[in-house]
């Protein structure tokens, strides 16, 4: 019912006498066409329920076996030996890495994609849209690979200074504190997943901006709007749930991206001190898992992973559920 | 703070497209001027010129003078942000702000003017809003959103908007066309309030419309389809209606044709 701008004519109109808006039932004729098209879209939107549930019931069937068998606190302890007689492991460092990551990856692709999608819908000159936009889609279709070797052999030369100079000055915050990582730390691997979802950012974005009304444009520009003030006031607030949803896309991707990520990330060996610096290495719930595959030998072991693999899970349907609760509650101040 | 426009010489070009062909007319100033003409005529496009909204459409551009009392709009210190700050415009569909409350609808203009303080706010959304004959319909919703109000208010929502940032002139571009005959008749009684301290332009396909509201009425025409549009004739406007000077002025107006 929520298009992708999170508006919908149907949702407002109210039907005959006050009834609830147009329904299915209502609509519906009773020839085969229609109870034909009918069944094949329920039966779709029931298998889609489905598995998600399958999934949900999958993993928690796998990892719970282990979980009770798990003689460390699986939340808070960075320990990962999930085989043996006596499993211990605990999520916490692929946690922070995953997340840190993933924040940091947001924190950069969103403004800028934002910005990128104005520049192409409201600035740059007409004959430059299409190509331009065109190539942004293309950037999206880069597979992840090939990010990873880029990342590793070309990209990681031009963060480095920037790590190094960010140490040197901010080394008494906690989140910069210098450590003794040279490969992938996870400020670096944030930046290349931001470069990876920053074109669904950007296309999605685009998307939604360029549907913006011209009479909520004109309206703007009619008050004595700048550009700026226009993009403010007509631009910006009707692509925002547009925007939050591109933004939960992008952030599905950088949560769960798997090959670039284990390519480039710097693993810390056993037994290294913990800290909060974004400099440090550190695996995440993805890399994790593709990492040690040929590992899973044993049921407890596996479900170790699955249960790890049940944390991504749930921290990406949180993550959407208050995406979707931001666009609810702005719901009846849109058309 | 109602102003005279000078308009000499308007052509208007859509690209290689010439809409508007040699425009030349006054505006008085606290009147009510209504331009009519049949589809396509141009006069939409020229009411446009006189706040530079057409530049807004690509390609849009203009040759010729309008002058607002003695300030030449299309001068090149002039900026257009400023032209628009000073001619307000109401469009054809309601077009309130969908995210914005009323109360936030009728200040958008104020605060891009930089207007800040609840109290100069408060005052001024009140007075606009009496002013489009809409308080008393409102004045308990103030913080829920534009976009639910019937049509009609909608519209008087957006005259509240375009005045409170105080122009000197009013366009009006078909107001009352996505309107029912009761918020129409609503949004005539307003404007023969507003012309006591604004310029109001409207254009209108309803020329029962033009007759009741306007003091001068100016006919557009245009020879051909592909013909650039052009200004027949501007008069009182009972003397557009009951004795025009041009033979096509009287076909149109006598149904004739158009």
């Amino acid at each position: 019912m929520s298009t992708v701008t999170g508006v919908s004519a149907a949702d407002e109109l109210p039907g005959p006498d006050g009834r609830k808006p147009l329904t299915g039932d209502r609509a519906s004729t009773g020839r085969l066409g229609d109870r034909l098209f009918g069944g094949a879209a329920t039966l779709s939107g029931v298998i889609v329920i489905a598995m998600v549930s399958l999934i949900a019931v999958f993993l928690l069937a796998q990892a719970l076996p282990a979980l009770t068998n798990n003689s460390e606190n699986f939340l808070t302890s960075r320990v990962w030996a999930p085989g043996g007689e006596k499993p211990a492991f605990g999520i916490l460092e692929f946690l922070w890495t995953t997340v840190a990551a993933s924040t940091i990856a947001m924190l950069l692709a969103v403004p800028v994609g934002v910005a990128v999608a104005l520049f192409l819908t409201q600035y740059a000159p007409m004959w430059m849209r299409k190509p331009a936009a065109s190539l942004v889609d293309l950037l999206a279709a880069i597979p992840s690979i090939v990010y990873g070797l880029w990342g590793l052999m070309t990209f990681r030369a031009f963060v480095k200074p920037v790590e190094q100079f960010l140490q040197d000055n901010f080394g008494w915050f906690p989140l910069f504190a210098p450590t003794k990582i040279t490969g992938g730390t996870i400020f670096f691997i944030g930046i290349v997943l931001a470069i990876m979802v920053l074109p669904i950012v950007t296309a999605l974005s685009r998307e939604v901006f360029d549907q913006t009304p011209v009479a909520h444009k004109e309206g703007a520009l009619a008050l004595g709007a700048t550009r700026w003030e226009m993009i403010r006031t007509a631009v910006l607030p009707f692509g925002k749930p547009g925007v939050i949803s591109a933004s939960m896309l992008a952030l599905g991707r950088a949560l769960g991206e798997t090959i670039a990520v284990t390519f480039l990330v710097s693993a810390l060996s056993d037994g290294t001190d913990w800290t909060w610096s974004l400099f440090n290495g550190g695996e995440t719930f993805a890399s994790k898992i593709a990492n040690n595959a040929a590992e899973f030998s044993n049921p407890s072991k596996t479900g170790a992973y699955i249960a790890a693999g049940l944390v991504l899970f749930v921290l990406t349907f949180v993550v959407n559920s208050i995406a979707r609760i931001v666009i609810e509650r702005r719901k009846a101040f849109t058309e | 703070m109602a102003k005279r426009i000078d308009v000499t010489d308007l052509n208007v070009y859509y690209g290689d497209f010439k809409a508007v062909e040699g425009v030349t007319m006054t505006v008085e100033p606290r009147s009510v001027t209504a331009f009519i003409g049949p589809s396509g005529c141009g006069k939409s496009t020229f009411l446009r010129t006189l706040n530079r909204m057409h530049e807004v459409i690509p390609g849009g551009r203009v040759e010729g003078k309008v002058m607002l009392d003695d300030q030449d709009l299309y001068a090149a210190s002039m900026d257009p942000v400023r032209v628009r700050r000073t001619v307000g415009m109401v469009f054809q569909r309601p077009n309130p702000f969908p995210t914005m409350s009323i109360y936030d609808n009728v200040a958008a203009g104020l605060r891009l003017n930089g207007v800040r303080g609840k109290s100069t706010l408060d005052g001024i959304v009140e007075e606009s809003l009496k002013g489009a004959n809409l308080w008393n319909e409102v004045k308990d919703r103030l913080g829920k959103p534009g976009a639910g109000l019937s049509g009609g208010q909608q519209q008087r929502l957006c005259i509240a908007r375009a005045i409170a940032v105080q122009p000197q002139v009013l366009l009006m571009d078909e107001p009352c066309s996505a309107l029912d005959p009761i918020s129409t008749l609503a949004i005539e009684d307003l404007i023969n309030e507003l012309k006591t301290s604004y310029t109001i332009v409207i254009v209108t396909h309803n020329m029962q419309q033009a007759a009741r509201v306007s003091d001068r009425t100016a006919f557009f025409n245009l020879r051909a389809t592909g013909e650039p549009g052009r200004l027949v004739e501007i008069d009182d406007t009972t003397r557009i209606f009951n004795n025009p000077s041009q033979k096509q002025t009287e076909d149109y107006i006598s149904g004739r044709f158009g």
